[in-house]
């Protein structure tokens, strides 16, 4: 496995802080010189998966190997990485020399090599002339130049970054990262970068890992990642996007929004639910009835500055983003048509809710740390069993009173028509949820499940 | 009546500024006279700052000899209490959640327990012990009750301090010691010195505690010297001139200190 090319190897790598799980399992290679970018929300792991690459944290499983060579027993200050803080760490009782010259004067370099390279890295980050400035007096910008001369002035094999422009202003961040490219073209190490931000990792990196929930979701580069997601979170996460269910009827033809397209992807069966992204760039316009695929009423149109961004509602009731160089009429009825390379079909990660539950008498069936009641004709007391609800089958509430369980809604994906929300309950678990009724990220609900929608079955070996 | 008021408000504070500090004008007023009593004017003369330098009188000698004890007891335990004090804080900003705020609580509570307690259960830890008393159990005694100040000094540093700096000195190749060294302490002087500057004086005014270690060793601090001295009978007059000396030397401090803390605050400014 471990290649020439490759520099670091992540090894079945996991880390639980008390008892969360803030990385599962992630195994990952990274090419010599590449620019990778870790990306996921916040506390998806990202950060912590860098801090174990950085040895300020190790693994509670897993190996992670710089070179061929196992790092685990390294601190930090022996491992030949170097890393850019997110709020730049600058020492603040040393100016912006000694701050530069820190790792060199520790390795006891004469003062005139450390006086050379300390010059060619600020020239480097375009900050010549300013040795002898106090880090306090800099602007965001120029601490930030600072820290990254600070960290290559030591010529790192792997240079970490953790979010090295959040906390700068949109047009000095645009500045950075063009800069940050050219830094990577010419010093030629491997750059490991981690954001939240989807559109800087699109326009950095080689490579983007991007993560949830402590597990690893695809890793591909930019272009794979943005046209081909492989499931809803990357596709929902990455730019705009159209999620919808659909239906694969047969290789090559897809069933959704109530209408048959052709589409390219092969190998997922006959007749197997599936779910659809359409990036709203590629639903297009036209005027020519024999183009047309579908039909929509133009419900709003928002100009964005380079493109218009419109939502329409289909003729079978389905509500799409479309994006497009031309406005169109709020009201008016549009001819639409996607092409069959831009239909990305997806294998479905879940169709309903199981759990393992336990029977634990007549009418009545333990999970979720809950007892419900439900039909248990064929189990004894005492059988586990599998329990099944239908996504649309739960029900949220916003009182506790008459709910089962409750919990947070920590992910709301938009299906065109209805919303599809995964709600953490108190005991960790998700339940998933179908409804048409509006929450917000981060809502407390009630959960309740009506015995008649709940399903026993007994367990596959 | 604006006028007025103000006229009242500028009296108040006057009678609050007179009541402060008349008895230590009092004080350095009559010690430059002569007399055994206090109050009475005999003439002006620096003859008690002369006999509080030579040790003239046998009692000046004892005074000397406490204020030597005194500086010398304060400046040993302050300093410990300073580096104890430090690490403490580093372990204390380190741990999370509820062993935090238990830690904190604790060392909370020295600082609001009665001298008198601290000195009596130090004494009697000390004899259950079989500790000599001396000067071990007085600068033990007061190192245990300086060292929460330092740390309620050094804290407040630690969390206004960048949380990954440690971390980005390890990062650039410095030993856990060396980031100590080389970044943590530098940074953390400020709350370090004014940790170390209240513990000075705590250690200096303290009398119950020293009081309680000291037992019969016969070491004297002033607290303890001045204390005795009453009981047998009327102050040393040269405790007057003394007395003078530690109060201007501390406001000497104290504008040197405001003075360049203010300098500093106009360097930031420009």
């Amino acid at each position: 496995m471990a290649k020439e090319t490759h520099i670091i190897n992540i090894d079945h790598v996991s880390k639980s802080f008390g008892d969360k799980k803030v990385l599962d399992d992630i195994s990952l290679y990274i090419n010599k010189g590449e620019f990778i970018t870790f990306l996921g929300p916040s506390g998806c792991g990202k950060t912590t998966l860098l801090r174990l690459i950085a040895g300020f944290l190790s693994p509670d499983e897993g190996v992670i190997t710089l070179e061929g060579k196992d790092i685990s027993p390294l601190p930090p200050h022996k491992r030949p990485l170097n890393t850019v803080f997110q709020r730049y760490a600058l020492f603040p009782h040393l100016d912006v020399y000694d701050n530069i010259a820190f790792g060199l004067k520790l390795q006891k370099l004469p003062t005139e090599d450390i006086n050379k390279r300390v010059k060619k890295v600020l020239k480097l980050v375009s900050m010549s002339d300013y040795e002898d400035r106090d880090v306090n007096s800099l602007s965001g910008g120029q601490q930030q130049r600072i820290a990254i001369a600070r960290a290559i002035v030591n010529q790192p094999k792997v240079l970490l970054l953790d979010e090295p422009l959040s906390a700068l202003d949109l047009k000095m961040r645009k500045d950075m990262q063009i800069e940050l490219k050219e830094m990577h073209r010419k010093l030629g190490i491997t750059f490991i970068y981690v954001t939240h931000d989807q559109e800087e990792a699109l326009t950095l990196s080689d490579t983007i890992v991007v993560m949830n929930e402590g597990k690893i979701q695809q890793i591909g580069t930019p272009v794979d990642i943005y046209n081909e997601p492989v499931n809803c979170f990357v596709a929902d996460f990455i730019g705009e996007s159209n999620i919808l269910k659909g239906r694969m009827m047969r290789d090559r033809r897809v069933a959704f929004i109530k209408h048959e397209f052709d589409c390219v992807d092969e190998g997922f069966g006959e007749d197997v639910p599936v779910d659809v992204v359409v990036r709203p760039e590629d639903i297009y316009f036209t005027t020519d009835p024999a183009k047309c695929q579908f039909t929509a009423k133009v419900n709003s149109c928002i100009f964005k500055g380079v493109h218009y961004e419109m939502w329409v509602d289909t003729d079978t009731g389905y509500e799409l983003m479309i994006q497009d160089y031309d406005p169109y009429e709020v009201g008016s009825e549009v001819m639409l048509y996607i092409d069959p390379d831009d239909i990305q079909v997806m294998k479905k990660e879940r169709t309903a809710n199981t759990y393992a539950a336990k029977v634990i008498g007549e009418g009545k069936v333990e999970f979720l740390d809950t007892e419900f009641e439900c039909d248990t004709a064929g189990f004894a007391e005492g059988d586990e069993a599998v329990a099944t609800i239908r996504f649309e089958k739960v029900e949220l509430l916003d009182y506790e009173e008459e709910a089962d369980l409750t919990g947070n809604v920590v992910f709301i994906l938009y299906m065109g028509n209805h919303y599809h929300l995964t709600v953490k309950t108190e005991c960790g678990e998700n339940i998933w949820v179908d409804t048409n009724d509006i929450w917000d990220k981060g809502d407390f609900v009630g959960i309740k499940i009506h015995p008649q929608s709940l399903q026993l079955s007994k367990p596959t070996e | 009546m604006k006028t007025g008021g103000r006229i009242v408000a500028k009296a108040y504070l006057w009678l609050i500024l007179i009541v402060i500090y008349a008895p230590i004008a009092f004080i350095a007023v009559f010690s430059f006279t002569e007399a055994k009593s206090l109050g009475n004017w005999t003439g002006f003369t620096f003859n008690l700052y002369h006999s509080l330098f030579t040790g003239a009188t046998s009692n000046s000698e004892a005074l000397l000899v406490a204020l030597k004890n005194t500086v010398v007891i304060a400046l040993v335990a302050s300093l410990i209490s300073t580096v104890l004090g430090t690490l403490a804080a580093i372990g204390i900003y380190n741990l999370s959640g509820r062993k935090k705020k238990t830690i904190q609580f604790l060392n909370n509570i020295p600082m609001l327990n009665p001298d008198i307690i601290t000195g009596v259960s130090l004494f009697l830890l000390f004899v259950f012990l079989h500790i000599t008393k001396g000067y071990t159990t007085i600068i033990l005694a007061h190192v245990t009750f300086c060292t929460p100040y330092v740390v309620l000094n050094v804290l407040p540093k630690l969390t206004q301090m960048n949380p990954n700096i440690y971390e980005a000195a390890l990062d650039l190749g410095a030993t856990p010691m060396q980031a100590l060294r080389k970044v943590l302490v530098p940074l953390l002087r400020p709350g370090m010195i004014s940790g170390f500057i209240l513990a000075f004086t705590m250690s200096l005014d303290d009398f119950a505690v020293t009081y309680f270690t000291a037992g019969s060793s016969g070491i004297d601090t002033l607290s303890t010297f001045i204390y005795s001295d009453v009981r047998k009978g009327g102050l040393t007059p040269e405790l007057k001139p003394m007395m003078t000396l530690i109060f201007l030397l501390v406001l000497v401090v104290l504008l040197v200190v405001n003075l360049r803390s203010f300098r500093k605050q106009k360097q930031l400014e420009i």
